[in-house]
């Protein structure tokens, strides 16, 4: 996408254009350079307006980095991120605090993510107080008291600790903060990971509900794709700092195309004893993103590999199925199955 | 004679704030060759129970009472020199955090040949032969150079294949398997599955397996114990777990789980079931059923009288007074 291109308000929320995040490692005393992690190399997506997008992808495939250089909690190497068709890649720090209003995180821990010597009406309250969006005291206690309804945190929890809570009631408090501002896109690293499963179910159901009723944005970060499945829109599969597969829910879930997302979603065992199911067991490890396999990333574990995919990396293109996949195989079905007239 | 017999397990935990009664009255048999899965959310005591089968349980502040019959003796009278003989030779256990659980200052050989060497008396170089062997059978490349290796070389799942070794060195008759995948990722758990799975036709070890992933559960395990607040509230077979859950909670914790692929039948997002409300404390003993503050059919007979474990049908039991009622909610 154009730069330059006249802000219209057709564009998306979030777009994000060949995004690349590189760790430089260094080594001995006085630091010099050995080479970079590529946590994240050249990712591009977009997110509409709520809409909820997720990535996905094993520890170490960049996803949590992605998220953190939107938000600017670390910074990228390169790339575009653009905010309601405004750059804020590249604005300086001390311009950043409107976009911070619309744009919040939820983490995964709820056990290190809140203060624990702040009560929980003074954590709600925060952001509130930071952007000035409460003209006194008592305006700023209707607004955390709607908050923690919104949350389904009972009224009398504002006084109390964050110790007092449980892991569940502590990511409602995260939300609530998250949702202070009165934001526009929450991004949600692994925020139901370290859950318990009925209480995950409460968080998602609570996450799309939100969603409903606010007209939010998501960019979900999480590995459990199953827990995607059910509140996602769209979903972009990552490895080893690249998208490898874009898709709306119903298509990367019924028929997926990159190799790596057929083995993951085979991967994930299903509660149902009597199924019966293909499994797709991939060998070896994930390789390591400092020095990544040349070609395309997957070719080191991928069961179709050929001599191609070793030397000529993949792009990210249309494909037969309608999504966005990266892989040389995509080609050869697109050129022998599709008839000329499509 | 089962291998393994729990009868009326009780941990409790002296604190500060009172006594924790982590495991209260769980019973429960494992036989030989079998897989059983112990399920639960966390605080449920599935873990302090496989602690306390090995007797791993710091006493004080821990207290173990009710009997654990392994192969016909009472693990709980057995003085800590005749422990000693059965953790790691007859029962072996794999940890959750294969980082944590290996010694980062001894080599992987050491690692594996240290059980060996007390256990089977066997010398360093032996040691060292069997430590190649296993890291050959659970499916590690290159074992003899790996066995020099030290666990921060290897990856996470290279690791927990280091712990599985480690636990089949010495052909246990019982392997407790606590959260074996839980830290690693889904390929990897899938290769690690596999690799149980395979191990255990050949080996023949019954597995004990605790785990809170319900999609593990059911392609690993014949037979599941569901617990909930330290007790025991259903057991089966995963057929019939899977298949008709008599219990609330078992049902509510199924309902919770998404399943992959099931929005392809509907239309839109689907709304997972939630389980209202939390764990109660342990702190507190609990009066009628444990389930009840959080139970959709709850009466006030459950607030009053705890339920007792019954069969319903054979094999298949619960700790409901309206299992019935249940099915039919």
């Amino acid at each position: 996408m154009n730069p330059k291109a006249p802000m219209n308000a057709s564009r998306p929320l979030l777009e994000v254009n060949g995004l690349k995040k590189h760790f430089p490692l260094k080594s001995g005393l006085f630091g010099g350079k050995k080479g970079y992690v590529y946590a994240v190399d050249g990712v591009t997506f977009a997110i509409d307006k709520g809409e909820t997008l997720s990535l996905v992808g094993e520890s170490g495939c960049g996803k949590s980095t992605v998220g953190k250089a939107i938000l600017r909690l670390i910074e990228p190497t390169a790339g575009e991120v653009f905010l309601a068709g405004e750059r804020i890649d590249n604005i300086p720090i001390s311009q950043l605090r409107p976009m911070r209003r619309r744009i919040q995180v939820v983490f995964q821990d709820p056990f290190s993510s809140l203060n624990p010597r702040q009560r929980v009406r003074d954590i709600i309250a925060e952001p509130i107080v930071n952007f000035g969006l409460a003209a006194n005291g008592s305006e700023l206690d209707d607004r955390v008291a709607e908050l923690m309804d919104k949350v389904q945190l009972p009224r009398d929890a504002m006084k109390r600790f964050p110790h007092e809570f449980s892991g569940g009631q502590r990511q409602r408090v995260g939300i609530a903060r998250a949702l202070a501002p009165g934001s526009d896109i929450i991004i949600c690293d692994e925020a139901v990971s370290a859950l318990d499963v009925s209480v995950k179910a409460q968080i998602v159901n609570l996450l799309s509900d939100l969603q409903d009723e606010l007209g939010l944005s998501l960019l979900f970060i999480s590995h459990d794709l199953a827990i995607v499945e059910h509140l996602t829109h769209r979903v972009a599969v990552m490895y080893l700092g690249k998208i490898v597969e874009l898709a709306d829910r119903r298509t990367l879930f019924a028929t997926p195309h990159h190799p790596y997302t057929k083995a993951l979603l085979s991967a994930v065992p299903v509660p149902d004893p009597t199924a019966k199911r293909q499994r797709i067991i991939l060998h070896g490890d994930v390789p390591s993103p400092i020095n990544p396999p040349s070609g395309c990333r997957f070719h080191t574990r991928c069961p179709f590999v050929f001599d191609r995919c070793r030397s000529e990396e993949p792009q990210l293109r249309r494909v037969a199925g309608g999504q966005m996949s990266a892989c040389h195989l995509d080609e050869v079905p697109d050129v022998a199955v599709i008839p000329k007239a499509a | 004679m089962a291998l393994l017999e729990v009868e009326n397990l009780q941990t409790h935990f002296a604190t500060l704030d009172g006594v924790v009664r982590a495991v209260e009255g769980l019973s429960f048999k494992i036989d030989a060759g079998e897989t059983v899965a112990i399920v639960g959310e966390s605080g449920c005591g599935k873990s302090v129970t496989s602690m306390s089968i090995l007797r791993l349980i710091q006493e004080p502040p821990g207290k173990i009472a009710g009997k654990i019959n392994f192969r016909g003796r009472n693990l709980l009278d057995l003085p800590d020199v005749e422990m000693r003989k059965i953790r790691g030779k007859d029962i072996s256990m794999i940890f959750q955090e294969p980082m944590t659980s290996l010694n980062p200052v001894l080599t992987v050989g050491r690692q594996i040949g240290e059980t060996v060497r007390l256990h089977e008396g066997l010398t360093a170089q032996e040691a060292e032969k069997r430590g190649i062997e296993m890291l050959g059978l659970v499916g590690i490349p290159a074992p003899e150079r790996r066995v020099k290796e030290y666990p921060h070389q290897l990856s996470g799942g290279m690791r927990q294949r280091v712990m599985i070794a480690m636990a089949l060195a010495c052909n246990p008759k019982l392997l407790i398997a606590d959260e074996p995948t839980t830290a690693l990722d889904v390929t990897i758990q899938a290769q690690i599955l596999d690799l149980m799975r395979d191990l255990k036709t050949r080996v023949g070890a019954a597995i004990m397996l605790i785990t809170h992933d319900l999609g593990v559960v059911a392609e690993m395990a014949e037979r599941v114990v569901v617990m909930y607040a330290g007790r025991k509230v259903e057991e089966a077979t995963a057929v019939q777990i899977f298949g008709n859950p008599q219990h609330p909670y078992t049902r509510g914790l199924l309902g919770a789980v998404p399943k992959l692929g099931s929005s392809l039948q509907g239309h839109g997002r689907t709304k997972l079931t939630e389980i209202q409300g939390q764990v109660p404390s342990l702190r507190q003993r609990i009066v009628g059923c444990a389930f009840a503050s959080r139970c959709p059919i709850v009466t006030d007979v459950c607030r009053q009288v705890a339920p007792a474990v019954e069969a319903k049908t054979p094999g298949h039991y619960v700790a409901c007074h309206y299992a019935e009622r249940a099915v039919a909610a």
